[in-house]
């Protein structure tokens, strides 16, 4: 198979000629530069990292939204991850972009540093398996991902469960995208002329998983991540503009399915249910956490796992409430590549590779005046 | 974070429901229980350990001429 097809320059710059002229008429009718925005934390570094976001600007402009899980856990979720590390029986397992994400007092890399077990795992399943070599301490799952990763801890629920664990305890902070993706469409303050919807979730909740903004009529398209993937996203997006009839386009079907993943969604309806939860920048939005089912309420870390209430602070001058929701840019928020940055980050876009600051960091500082408005 | 890669199938263990895959050469083992029947020689997207979904190689070489199709139709 060739992966690489979507990555061809020549095809590239043919597809750019087909689409810019479309650009240049559509961006004329609707009297300003069209705002679309990229819901995925990937697609936001890819957008980036290929240049279509450079190439896009004279026209488009590209808005990155909620699509980074770290970015988006409340700080009192972040706090509490940090306290169960602070527990003596303790062992937490985490995937490697929380270990730098600044709580209100501390962070899961310094608790290491200061002697707690802070174990990076690859996923759910190598969780387990430090449970098994270590039977008389509770290990911790952080859940923290959205329906792209929550299967999988979904799975690991079902086979400590197999295997009869008593020490395995997952904290659920997954998220659902639909959900802030409605809020945002409500705002008015916001215009947002389309999505480009997340890739990888989509595989898990199919096109169909979308639909319902259809009924509000917004542009949107399930997009790949290669720079011809990118491209044709947004020039199908603003063809759409021109429609009075807009809907939810499948432009990555060599991967999502119309259905999605099946068997992920109805593992996901046997470990989860759907609840309220707080989002950084949203705060309560309904229907859009997965709280642990109670079938499996033995292995909530949340009921389970008993730690002092950690009492949570916002983090002083950080935006990355409102960069979340596209409603900044990183560049407004004055801690941005000043005090803030990668090696020493203040919010938590700059610490996850996939966060707006972090990306914006790496590739969109040269031109910053020019891309932020 | 929903980062994920194309990886090619070399060996499924039926009854760990998991198998062996190739990413650039690199190989390493992730889970499958979240597809149904996984043969060795296709191509599954791996995401935090775990195949999320079986790459479709006929729609991969159709996705071009179906892009190029939409743009002129959209």
């Amino acid at each position: 198979m060739n992966l690489l097809a979507y990555r061809d320059r020549d095809v590239f710059k043919q597809l750019f000629q087909q689409i810019e002229p479309d650009l240049i008429r559509i961006r004329e009718k609707v009297g300003r530069k069209l705002r679309f925005m990229e819901v995925c934390g990937t697609h936001s570094v890819a957008f980036s990292k290929s240049g279509v976001r450079d190439l896009m600007s004279p026209y488009v402009e590209l808005i990155s939204g909620p699509g980074c899980p770290v970015c988006v856990t409340d700080q009192s979720d972040i706090d509490q991850m940090i306290a169960f590390a602070s527990l003596q029986d303790v062992i937490v397992a985490t995937f490697g972009d929380m270990m730098k994400v600044p709580g209100s007092h501390s962070n899961l890399e310094r608790e290491k540093s200061n002697g707690a077990d802070v174990r990076i795992v690859k996923s759910a399943y190598q969780a387990i398996d430090i449970a098994k070599q270590h039977p008389s301490r509770k290990l911790v799952f952080l859940g923290v991902g959205f329906e792209t990763t929550a299967p999988g801890v979904a799975l690991s629920l079902k086979k400590a469960r197999e295997d009869k664990l008593k020490n395995y305890y997952v904290y659920s902070a997954h998220k659902l995208t639909p959900p802030a993706l409605d809020t945002l469409l409500m705002d008015s303050t916001h215009q947002l002329d389309g999505f480009v919807l997340p890739g990888h979730v989509s595989v898990i909740i199919g096109r169909k998983g979308w639909v319902h903004l259809e009924q509000l009529n917004v542009p949107a398209v399930i997009g790949g991540f290669d720079a011809i993937d990118l491209l044709i996203a947004i020039g199908i997006l603003a063809k759409q503009l021109e429609q009075t009839k807009r809907s939810v386009l499948n432009l990555y079907p060599r991967v999502v399915q119309e259905e999605g993943n099946l068997t992920a969604q109805r593992i996901l309806a046997e470990c989860f249910t759907n609840s309220p939860t707080k989002w950084r920048g949203f705060g309560v939005l309904d229907q859009s956490g997965l709280l642990i089912h109670s079938d499996y309420a033995d292995y909530d870390a949340a009921s389970r796992v008993i730690t002092d209430k950690p009492v949570s602070k916002e983090i002083r001058g950080c935006r990355c409430g409102e960069i979340v929701k596209g409603k900044e840019a990183p560049i407004d928020c004055k801690l941005f590549a000043k005090v803030c940055t990668p090696t020493n980050p203040l919010g938590p876009c700059m610490v996850s590779s996939e966060g707006t600051c972090s990306t914006y960091y790496q590739y969109e500082r040269v031109h910053d005046t020019v891309l932020l408005r | 974070m929903c980062l994920s890669v194309p990886t090619k199938v070399i060996e499924v263990f039926v009854n760990d429901q998991q198998a062996r895959v190739d990413y650039l050469g690199a190989r390493f083992i992730v889970g499958v229980a979240l597809l149904e029947c996984v043969q060795p020689g296709q191509y599954v997207l791996v995401h935090a350990g775990e195949a999320i979904q079986i790459l479709d190689e006929e729609k991969a070489l159709d996705g071009l001429a179906l892009w190029k199709e939409m743009l002129g139709e959209a």
